[in-house]
């Protein structure tokens, strides 16, 4: 006996739902997942990065004396460790982000192509980061 | 029965039509609807605001690429971060309408990125409407004192 659609009583099973593929589907050797992943990741990180801007961004707005106290906490160690994971946060979602905008164009959505890309974002990326990391922690810190 | 008469109507419409009048062919078994009638019912659904979600997230990332590229690169040559070189900074005209911008675009992608993750991860359909108001009120936040920072800093450094 064939279920139909319109029986709203059917328990939901019964109903031959489509179910989206569940993640233990996928390789994770196959690099492109886990480039998505970390895109997400990498995007959560930022969104918390977010806080620290606006808190620094307030702390100039309230004069000198509030901003060397926030500069204080600011400058510590544990948040400069914070700004080079976030310096590689953003390298990483800036190209990820450029190859997800090709592919809303529909080019490069094959599967050798997306695994060749995804090596080539990890690749950029990675150059960017360490460019900016030596950027913020060594040249900078020569010049002042 | 019906079925014969609306299939020469859709004909008449032209594709868009038949594709649409899908979901009322369930009787015909073979090219049933995926959507249940309390899902249509109570509106869920891909066709209510979630390509306005993906086209916004889609046109932040855009604009993010220059904005971003710009702060970190603007941030990473300021010959120090001491209170007078940021504010001096800040408080350029220039400077100030980009920060605001960075800021506002930055968040409301943001608030839109966190909101699948938490539509993703959190199951329970209360939980989910919490953690996305309280994503959306602190992204809010945020957006509002950094403006409000940036705008303090460039007009005090007019006057």
């Amino acid at each position: 006996m064939q279920q139909t659609d319109s029986d709203i009583s059917a328990p939901v099973p019964e109903r031959r739902r489509p179910l989206s593929p569940h993640l233990s589907i996928y390789k994770l050797s196959r690099y492109s997942l886990l480039s998505s992943f970390t895109n997400r990741l990498t995007g959560g990180a930022l969104s918390a990065g977010l806080i620290l801007l606006v808190y620094w961004l307030l702390a100039s707005a309230s004069g000198a004396r509030a901003y060397a106290r926030a500069a204080a906490v600011l400058a510590s160690l544990p948040l400069k460790i914070l700004y080079a994971l976030l310096l590689a946060a953003f390298a990483y979602h800036l190209v990820a982000g450029i190859r997800h905008l090709i592919w809303d164009t529909g080019r490069g959505l094959e599967r050798t192509q997306s695994q060749r890309s995804a090596w080539l974002v990890m690749t950029i990326a990675l150059l960017l980061a360490i460019l900016a990391c030596y950027w913020a922690f060594f040249l900078r810190s020569r010049a002042s | 029965m019906s079925g014969s008469g609306r299939t020469s109507d859709d004909e008449a419409r032209g594709p868009e039509a038949r594709f649409d009048g899908r979901a009322d062919r369930s009787e015909s078994g073979s090219a049933a609807s995926w959507r249940s009638p309390l899902g249509r019912v109570r509106g869920r659904g891909s066709a209510k605001e979630g390509v306005a979600h993906w086209w916004v997230q889609r046109l932040t990332s855009v604009a993010l690429i220059p904005l971003g590229c710009w702060f970190v690169v603007s941030l990473l040559a300021l010959p120090a971060l001491d209170y007078v070189t940021v504010a001096d900074w800040l408080g350029n005209a220039w400077t100030a309408l980009l920060m605001v911008l960075f800021v506002l675009v930055a968040a409301w992608h943001s608030q839109l990125g966190v909101q699948v993750i938490i539509e993703d991860y959190v199951h329970e359909s209360g939980m989910k409407t919490l953690s996305i108001a309280l994503s959306s009120f602190a992204h809010v936040l945020l957006a509002a004192a950094g403006v409000l920072a940036v705008l303090r800093i460039t007009l005090r450094s007019v006057a």
